[in-house]
Order: structure tokens, then C-alpha cells, then sequence
């Protein structure tokens, strides 16, 4: 909740006017909101709400029907999302992401899922494979820092001793962990976590708050979650952004979204014209309670 | 104009064959998600099947009347393929089901080289022509139309009628289905899966039996090997139908065999096969799935 | 204890109760399958009508064959094997032993010294044979099969039409050879190039789809090549083929043109034998095979091989990281098919003739079936399974004593194809995921393990 320095709030992803139509399907509908640069940004929603579109979208997975993504890195260079295909996102804009199912390389070791990760970096130093086949010496350094690189991320991710593993046989909160590790490897400014909490028991749901910490402060790596777990959203993230229908209802810092009345409707769904009743209520709960 | 016309009747006798033996590939691709490639191979054992009824009942009485004959031969050989069928899928099948997904289509391959093998071990390599059976031919306005190609549209199109409603209107329609759908889920809901596929296979394998009749009846004559081509051919129908769909693998069918004649009569038939393996490339790079075929949502 | 006794020998008769019940049925079931196939044959009388030839004692034979063996499988053989797999259960994993660790430097030893030893044991005439039928024949699928495991095995597109760029890379030689008189030595890098150009032309369009619609355009391909050569008469001679093919020399210092000046025999005084060429041509292919395999080694340890087992794994994971599915892919099949091309260049000079029938559907669906036998990925049982399929088809050419069995008219070749289906289809029952069906990984931390197959997968494109 540390916000770091709210009043110069520098946009690292700006989501306007964003639409995505599935044939008759509305599943976004006008979106537009901001991603901070160094934050912990949360996009939170009931289910069928339209955040996992919104991160297809960003990550070129999907082409929206409308709208416009733009993402400014550090050093100030544009790219318009919407328009790069998936790849590309990674490649160029430096976005990365995980998946709600998790998608890992499961007969690769987890070794080899993180230097998979690292492809555009060797394939550069390999010469696009020729000189590495000739077996230059600029392509063993580099393979070699690229193992330097993934044992690096193996210990922050806590499966060193797991790395010679297949990733398919980790249990189910390493295999999100291992993920999370593998999408760092590709070196993002951004960095998209879809449901990363989920399935995992509350012991590994801390090593999984520890981690995104630990990535943006040793990183400075900006972050967007899709998140169902509201310990997790709350404890973690410096501003959230609430769906309902393909529609932003609430945007602000966690203490704000948690007393919005609409948040509030949306969760515990009642008609509108109880809204009014719910917030006397709430006024009479103590603050940080659930939600 | 009439050259036109005749070349469509006889694109439809020929694609109502290669629908026949597709409807086959697209059964058992629909409920086990696997490509039979001996299913070639069965249309052509049906076929053979065909033949030696045919013989043995030219041998035991003489002459029979040609509809009872064909009657007969179909009956023969779509028991003996179901057999047939029934037992590859019991023997080289079952026991890879869930397993690895190449390794089903390798003994299929494996049992369509040993199926062809076998028939020219057992029955000799050449040429088993036989006399016409049905040699009448009708003029209808310029157009010349044998009763072979009448007995091969109707049966096809009978044939099809009851498969259809087998397939939508009955239990055993609705088993494979739901088997189709999810098999563990079908499982659960008291289907006998296992039954049910066998009872696919043997479909198939009475359709391709049926158009093995046909083709004997049409072309007069069958050969070991004549299991490949009509079989890719019917193979390539369903995918350009779009694999899983009946009626797709009915219209691929239409189309190949429209293709074919067409191309035969306005170019050159040495190129035939060119024309007809070049446009289910071309139609597949526009539509991915086929004509027919669901289209394959790539969920992220 | 009497009661014990009691239960197994109740059991044990039970179970040949069972054995025989399925022996009956299976009996039914086999007289049901061959009635028709085996106990009547069709034949062309005198004049030239089709009759049919009562044989109804093979009939018996093999309703016989499919009843005991049915009655042996239930009563004894599952028995046993399911003992013994619960004993090797309990039995823990041993040590490999040293054959089996050191499996290629010993196999690369043995095909080194495999010419000499045969040229000793049978005399250059009799030599022929087993250089060229088995060791020059099987090396030939080896590399055609590794080829095609880049494809198949790590980037895990299916691809049933591989036997085009073998096709592309044979007539690359055979046409630019005899049109241009270009040599081996600069035509087999070019048949390499021109397969995986041909490659990257049939890839491009097609490799978005997936699965079952690729390997069906993949098909569709092979038979378009085929077709082409057979009816593009003017350039390929069609189903002729072209024959007189230039053969190979020693890097241009001996020929073995039996014309020439700097005939091999000649130059080393030696008697005139076609054997030196055939000798010639097996290092040719090992070392053909050899750089294959370094090749495929080295590639797997690179990025762009990394990122192709990696498509095989998960395709979408695999954008997700920035990499680029399309020319990932097309590298793939551009890298496969230029061995293919290598291989074809070298078929091409070894026959001396090529023609469309080499390059038949068949021979693509044994090379895929080589590979997935093998165990996919895997190049040492790729190399066992091609030895183990090839070889022993081939064998059954030497079966010459099976005449004295079952009479002069008996011809064993005529059963080869019929056993080769078979043991695709018994073999793969057996081993569903090859015979070497665990995965070497390509980097490690500690120590290097490999990956059992039930966690990797087959690909879907």
C-alpha cells in the first residue's frame, strides 16, 4: 500500500477508449484507465467482468474492436499495443505476461523454461544461430550469463534446488511462481499476472506477495494483476481498477475502491436503488474490514 | 452446355463415393479425435468383399438378378469390413487410446500397409476385372446417364438419410455425441464408451464397404492397392468439409468429386490431382477449419 | 492351507476356463475376418475370367493360429508378463551399464569398422550385399528420420509429406548433374538448399494451421511434387525417371567412372570391383549422418532449438515470450527438409537412376513411423528403430531357407510389407511413446536428468 509518490504519477500504460466485441458480446465497453510506472496496479471484477480480455487485449492475444493502448517505457519510446501482434508486445514494447491456466513448457526443465524466455536475447548472440553453431565465443558468454541470469531469478523464485526438475512435475504454487520467473526472464517494464493467487493455500500466497515485491523494488518493474483474492489485492497493490460488465466502475488507491459504493453493489450485487442502504452500512463497519 | 452437364453428373457419382468412405474418416475422427488412416484400406477390402460374393454367387447359382446380387454383395460387405473394423479398432486402437497422440495414427498407418499387404498376399497383385453388371444407359435431354450412376447417387443419398438420422434422432446417435463431446463426462452419465466407438468404427466401416461396392459396380474392376488414392481423396473431402462435420464431409466429398471431372474435361487429367491437392491447400489457408468445420478458438 | 490351495487351483482353472472361452471366440472372430480373404481366392482362369479357388485347409490354419495363440496369451503369456512387471515394480532401477552409457561412441566404432569386417568376412563380391542393402539402406533412413525429427520430434508439426524434399534434393542432382554436369561435391550443398527453399515456399502458407489440417496439406504437397514429376515429362522423363547418373568422386581426386584416368582401382593398382564405390558411399552416408546428428545436438543446445521444443510444448506460451511462432516454424521445416535434400542428393547418386516411385506416400509414412517408434526427440532410438525396421524387413530378402519350408513358390519379400505393418502396429502398442521415450535436457544447474515422457508433449501444429 506504500504508494510510492502519488502526487507524479508518471502513466506507463494508458488504456483509452478500449472495446472489444465478441459477435453480439459487449465484453469491454469503453475503457480507458492508467498504469502508473513503478506501481502495483490491480484490475479487479467480478467474474465475467472482462479483465482477462482487457489483459489479451494489452498483450496483442486479442485485437480490440476499439480503443487505444499505448505503452511508454522508461527511456520515453511509445508503442501503440493494439496494433503489434503478440509477439511483438513481448519483444519490442517489453510487456510480459502469465496465464490464468498456467502455460508452462512442461517437458522443459525449469532451467530451460527461463533460458526459453531469454530466446530474442541469444538468438542476437548466436547470430541468429549460425555464428553459435560455428561456436563463436560471444555466444558461450552470453548463454553463459543467460544461465547466470535464470539462477537469478530461480533463487528469488525459490526453485533453485528444483531446476533441473521438469516443470510439469513442480507442485501447483511453484509451477505459478516458475511462471512469474519465466515472464521476468524476458527482461518487461510492464509485467501482466493473470490470477496469480489463485489455487495457491496462504502460505504460498505470501511467497507470492513477497515476490511481486521484491520485483519491483529490485526491478522497478511496473505490475498488473488480475486478482479474485482480496488479501492479496489489498495488501499489495497501490491503486486498482474495478470492472463490471466491460465497465470501469472505480478506479483510485485500495482504501478508496474498498468504500466505493458501486464496488461494493457490483460484489455483493444489489439493485441500484439499495446502493444508498449498503453505504449506511458500510459507514458503520470499521475500515479494513472484508471486502 | 450439355458436355457441361454431363461432366456434373458423373463429378456427383464420383463425389458421392469419395463421400461415402470421408463420412468414415470424419465419424471416427469426431468421436476419438484420431485419423484413421486404414480407413482407405477398408473401403477397399469391402470392395473385395464385394467381389467374392459377387463370384460366389455367379458360381453357386449361375445367375442371380442384379439388384438381389448387389443387395447381397452390400449386406456381405459391409458385415465383413464392420468386422473387420471392429476388430482393428479392438486390437491396434484401444490400447492407445489416451496415450499419445501420434501413436494411434502410426499403427494406423501401420495396419493400412498391412491391410493392403494382406489382400495381395491372400487374393494375387493384379487387376480383378469383372464383367458390367449394369450396363444400361439413359438419354435424358442430351445427356447420357447410366443406372450405375442412378444406383450410386440413390444409394449414397438413402444411406446418408439414415445415417443422419441415426445420428441425430436416435440413443445411440445421441451416445456418440455426447461421447464426441467429452468422453470422460459421457462416461460418467452411464455411456458405454467403449461400445460407442466400436459402434462408430463399424459404421464407418459399413459406409466405406457400401462405396467399395460402388466402385467395383462402376469401374469394373479393383486392385490391391486401390485403398490409397480414394481413400486420401476421401480424407482430403473431409478435411476440406471441415473434419468432425457429416454434412461436411458429404459436400467435401461433392466438391472433390466435382473438381476432379471438371478439371479432367476443361484442362488436362494428367494435372487432376494437382487441381484437387492445390485447392484444399488454398481453401484451408482462408478457412483454417474446413468449409463446414467449427472454427478452432484459440482460448489464451 | 487347504483352503489356499484350494482358491488357486480354483483360480487356475477358472482362468483356462476363461482362456479357452476366448479362444473359441477368437476362433469365431478369425473365421469371420478370413471366410472370404483366405478361404477363397480369386483367380483368372484360361480365359482371363475371374474365378474363385477353394483353400479352405489355410483357412483352418488360420482360425487354428488365432484360436491357440489367443488361448496361450490369456492362460499363460499375460499371466507371466504381468508377474513380471510386478517384479521389476519392485525391483529397484539399476545402474545403466557400460554399453548402454557409452551406446553411440560404440555404435559409431562398429560402423566404422563395419565395411572392412564384412569385406573379411565375405570377400569384396560378397561384401556388396551388407554394405549397400543393410549398412548404406539403413544409414539412408537414419538420416532421412532425423531430418524429419527436427520437424516432427522437436518442433512437433506434423508432417506427412517429407518425402518430397527428399524427392526435391534426388532431382536436384539427377537434373542439374546431367543437364549441367555440375559435380556431387557442389550439387549436394545445393540440394540442400533447394529442399529448404522448397521448404520455406510450402511452409509459409501453411503453417498456421494446426495438427490434423497441416498434416494433411503436408500430404497434400508430397503428392503434388510426386505428380509434378511424374507428368512434367519435357524436364523429368516422367515415370521413366532419369538414369545414368554421374557418380560421386573421391572430393574430385578418384573417380570411380571404370573410364576414367583416375579410376580408385586404377590409381591404387588394385583388382576392378564395384565394391570400393559402394564402401565409398557407406563412409559417404555416415559421415552424411554424423554431421546430422551434430547438427541436430548442437541446434537442440541453441536458442532457436530451445524455442522449437518449446513450441512443441506450448505455442501460445511461447508468443507470450516474445519469440516468433512463424519463422520458428519455418526454420524448422526448412532445416529438416534440407537434410531431406542432402539425403535425396545422396540416394540420387548411389541409385544412379531416380524416378517418381521412390518418392511414393509410403515412404514418408515409414520415416514419420521411424520416428515415432524411435521415441520422438530422441536421436539414438531414432537410429534403433530405423536399424531394427529397415534391417529387418530387408532381412526377410535373405530368408532364402524359408523355401525349403514351405516350397520353391514360397517368396519371402512378397510377406515384407505385410511384416513391416505389423510390427508398426505392434511395436507401437507395445511402446506407445518410442523406444526411447524420455527427453535429454539441453542445460543444467547440477546434475542432468532426463525427462521422463509422460511430462512432455507432441505438439499440436
Amino acid at each position: 500500500m506504500a504508494g510510492t509518490n502519488t502526487m507524479t504519477k508518471d502513466p506507463i500504460l494508458k488504456v483509452e477508449h478500449l472495446s472489444m466485441r465478441f459477435g453480439g458480446l459487449m465484453a469491454i465497453n469503453d475503457l480507458s484507465f492508467e498504469a502508473y510506472r513503478g506501481d502495483i496496479t490491480a484490475l479487479i471484477g467480478p467474474n465475467g467482468a472482462g479483465k482477462t480480455t482487457v489483459f489479451n487485449c494489452i498483450t496483442g492475444f486479442y485485437k480490440p474492436t476499439m480503443g487505444m493502448i499505448t505503452m511508454r517505457q522508461k527511456a520515453g519510446k511509445e508503442f501503440l499495443l493494439e496494433r503489434m501482434s503478440d509477439f511483438e508486445v513481448n519483444r519490442d514494447a517489453k510487456v510480459a505476461r502469465t496465464f490464468q491456466n498456467i502455460r508452462l513448457f512442461s517437458g522443459l526443465t525449469v532451467l530451460e523454461n527461463l533460458l526459453v524466455a531469454q530466446h530474442n536475447k541469444l538468438m542476437l548472440a548466436s547470430g541468429y544461430t549460425i555464428l553459435g553453431l560455428l561456436g563463436f565465443p560471444a555466444y558461450k558468454k552470453a548463454a553463459a550469463q543467460s544461465i547466470e541470469q535464470a539462477k537469478y531469478w530461480l533463487e528469488k523464485a525459490n526453485l533453485i534446488d528444483r531446476a533441473d526438475d521438469p516443470a510439469g512435475d513442480l507442485p501447483y504454487g511453484a509451477q505459478r511462481r516458475l511462471e512469474i520467473a519465466r515472464a521476468m526472464c524476458t527482461g518487461p517494464e510492464f509485467l501482466c499476472l493473470d490470477e496469480p493467487a489463485a489455487g495457491l493455500n496462504p502460505r504460498e500466497s505470501l511467497a507470492l506477495n513477497e515476490l511481486l515485491r521484491s520485483i519491483r523494488k529490485d526491478t522497478g518493474t511496473s505490475i498488473l494483476l488480475i486478482e479474485h483474492d482480496m488479501s492479496v489485492v489489498m495488501e499489495i497493490s497501490d491503486h486498482v481498477v474495478v470492472l463490471e460488465y466491460g465497465q470501469k466502475i472505480s478506479d483510485g488507491n485500495p482504501d478508496h475502491v474498498k468504500n466505493d459504493p458501486k464496488v461494493i453493489a457490483a460484489y455483493l450485487g444489489v439493485e441500484d436503488d439499495e446502493v444508498e442502504e449498503v453505504i449506511e452500512e458500510i459507514e458503520h463497519v470499521t475500515p479494513g474490514g472484508p471486502l | 452446355m450439355e458436355y457441361f452437364v454431363q461432366q456434373l453428373v458423373n463429378g456427383l457419382t464420383l463425389g458421392s463415393i469419395y463421400g461415402l468412405i470421408a463420412i468414415g474418416y470424419t465419424m471416427v475422427y469426431g468421436i476419438i479425435g484420431m485419423v484413421n488412416f486404414a480407413h482407405g484400406d477398408i473401403f477397399m477390402l469391402g470392395g473385395f468383399a464385394a467381389l467374392i460374393v459377387y463370384l460366389l454367387l455367379l458360381s453357386l447359382f449361375g445367375g442371380v438378378p442384379i439388384a438381389l446380387a448387389l443387395f447381397i454383395m452390400i449386406i456381405v460387405a459391409m458385415l465383413m469390413t464392420g468386422l473387420w473394423n471392429w476388430v482393428i479398432e479392438k486390437m491396434a486402437y484401444r490400447p492407445l487410446r489416451g496415450s499419445f497422440r501420434l501413436a494411434p495414427l502410426i499403427t494406423a498407418i501401420g495396419m493400412s500397409i498391412a491391410l493392403s499387404n494382406f489382400i495381395q498376399v491372400t487374393q494375387g497383385p493384379r487387376n480383378k476385372p469383372i464383367p458390367s453388371m449394369v450396363s444400361s444407359v439413359y438419354d435424358v435431354f442430351g445427356i447420357s446417364i447410366s443406372l450405375k450412376q442412378i444406383i450410386i447417387v440413390v444409394v449414397t443419398a438413402v444411406l446418408l438419410t439414415i445415417f443422419w438420422y441415426i445420428v441425430n434422432h436416435t440413443p445411440l446417435g445421441r451416445a456418440q455425441r455426447a461421447t464426441e463431446q467429452d468422453r470422460k463426462m459421457a462416461a460418467l452419465l452411464g455411456i458405454d464408451v467403449d461400445k460407442t466407438i466400436s459402434i462408430t468404427f463399424i459404421m464407418g466401416a459399413a459406409l466405406a464397404a457400401v462405396a467399395g461396392t460402388m466402385y467395383l459396380m462402376y469401374y469394373g474392376v479393383i486392385v490391391f492397392t486401390d485403398g490409397f488414392t480414394p481413400g486420401v481423396k476421401a480424407f482430403t473431402a473431409a478435411v476440406l468439409g471441415g473434419i468432425g462435420s457429416l454434412p461436411g464431409a458429404v459436400l467435401g466429398g461433392l466438391m472433390i468429386g466435382l473438381i476432379e471431372s471438371l478439371w479432367s474435361a476443361y484442362f488436362t487429367i494428367d494435372y487432376k490431382d494437382v487441381a484437387t491437392f492445390s485447392i484444399l491447400a488454398i481453401v484451408l489457408i482462408f478457412k483454417p477449419s474446413g468449409i463446414l468445420g467449427r472454427p478452432e478458438v484459440e482460448k489464451v | 492351507m487347504a483352503n489356499i490351495s484350494n482358491t488357486t487351483e480354483s483360480a487356475s482353472s477358472n482362468l483356462m476356463a476363461r482362456a479357452l472361452r476366448e479362444a473359441f471366440y477368437a476362433g469365431l472372430v478369425a473365421l469371420g475376418l478370413f471366410v472370404l480373404f483366405v478361404g477363397l481366392k480369386t483367380d483368372q482362369n484360361i480365359l482371363n475370367e475371374l474365378i474363385l479357388v477353394q483353400r479352405w485347409g489355410l483357412l483352418a490354419i488360420f482360425v487354428a493360429i488365432a484360436a491357440v495363440g489367443r488361448f496361450l496369451s490369456v492362460a499363460f503369456i499375460r499371466p507371466y508378463l504381468e508377474e513380471r512387471k510386478a517384479a521389476k515394480a519392485a525391483a529397484p532401477a539399476q545402474e545403466a551399464g557400460f554399453v548402454a552409457r557409452n551406446f553411440s561412441m560404440i555404435a559409431v566404432i562398429v560402423l566404422l569398422l563395419y565395411p572392412p569386417v564384412m569385406v573379411y568376412f565375405f570377400g569384396f563380391q560378397g561384401s556388396l550385399k551388407w554394405v549397400d542393402n543393410f549398412g548404406i539402406q539403413i544409414l539412408i533412413y537414419v538420416m532421412l528420420a532425423w531430418g524429419l525429427n527436427i520437424v516432427v520430434g522437436l518442433a512437433g508439426l506434423l508432417d506427412l509429406g517429407y518425402v518430397a524434399f527428399y524427392a526435391v534434393g534426388a532431382y536436384s542432382y539427377a537434373l542439374l548433374s546431367s543437364y549441367f554436369g555440375l559435380s556431387f561435391w557442389l550439387l549436394l550443398p545445393m540440394a540442400g538448399i533447394f529442399a529448404a527453399l522448397w521448404g520455406i515456399v510450402l511452409g509459409f502458407p501453411v503453417l498456421r494451421l494446426k495438427g490434423d489440417y497441416l498434416a494433411i496439406v503436408t500430404l497434400a504437397f508430397g503428392e503434388i511434387i510426386r505428380l509434378v514429376l511424374i507428368n512434367w515429362t519435357a524436364v523429368t522423363k516422367g515415370t521413366f525417371g532419369i538414369s545414368g547418373i554421374a557418380k560421386a568422386s573421391v572430393f574430385g581426386i578418384w573417380s570411380f567412372d571404370v573410364s576414367a584416368a583416375n579410376n580408385f582401382a586404377k590409381s591404387f593398382g588394385l583388382p576392378m570391383s564395384s565394391a570400393y564405390y559402394k564402401i565409398f558411399l557407406f563412409y559417404l552416408i555416415l559421415a552424411l549422418c554424423l554431421i546430422t546428428a551434430l547438427v541436430t545436438i548442437r541446434l537442440r543446445r541453441m536458442p532457436i532449438g530451445r524455442a522449437w521444443e518449446a513450441l512443441r510444448e506450448d505455442e501460445i506460451a511461447c508468443r507470450s515470450l516474445g519469440i516468433n511462432t512463424v519463422t520458428t516454424k519455418l526454420t524448422a521445416f526448412a532445416t529438416g527438409a534440407m537434410f531431406g535434400g542432402f539425403a535425396g542428393s545422396f540416394f540420387a547418386v548411389r541409385q544412379g537412376f531416380v524416378s517418381p516411385e521412390s518418392f511414393v506416400f509410403l515412404e514418408s509414412a515409414i520415416i514419420l513411423a521411424i520416428v515415432v517408434l524411435g521415441g520422438m526427440g530422441s536421436l539414438i532410438g531414432i537410429a534403433v528403430a530405423a536399424t531394427v525396421m529397415i534391417g529387418g524387413t530387408e532381412m526377410l530378402r535373405e530368408m532364402e531357407f524359408l523355401k525349403h519350408i514351405f516350397g520353391p513358390d514360397f517368396t519371402p519379400e512378397l510377406y515384407r510389407m505385410l511384416i513391416f505393418g505389423l510390427a508398426m502396429i505392434v511395436v507401437m502398442v507395445w511402446k506407445p511413446r518410442g523406444f526411447v521415450g524420455s527427453r535429454e535436457p539441453t542445460a543444467f544447474l547440477r546434475e542432468r536428468k532426463s525427462v521422463s515422457g509422460s511430462f512432455t508433449k507432441e505438439g499440436h501444429g
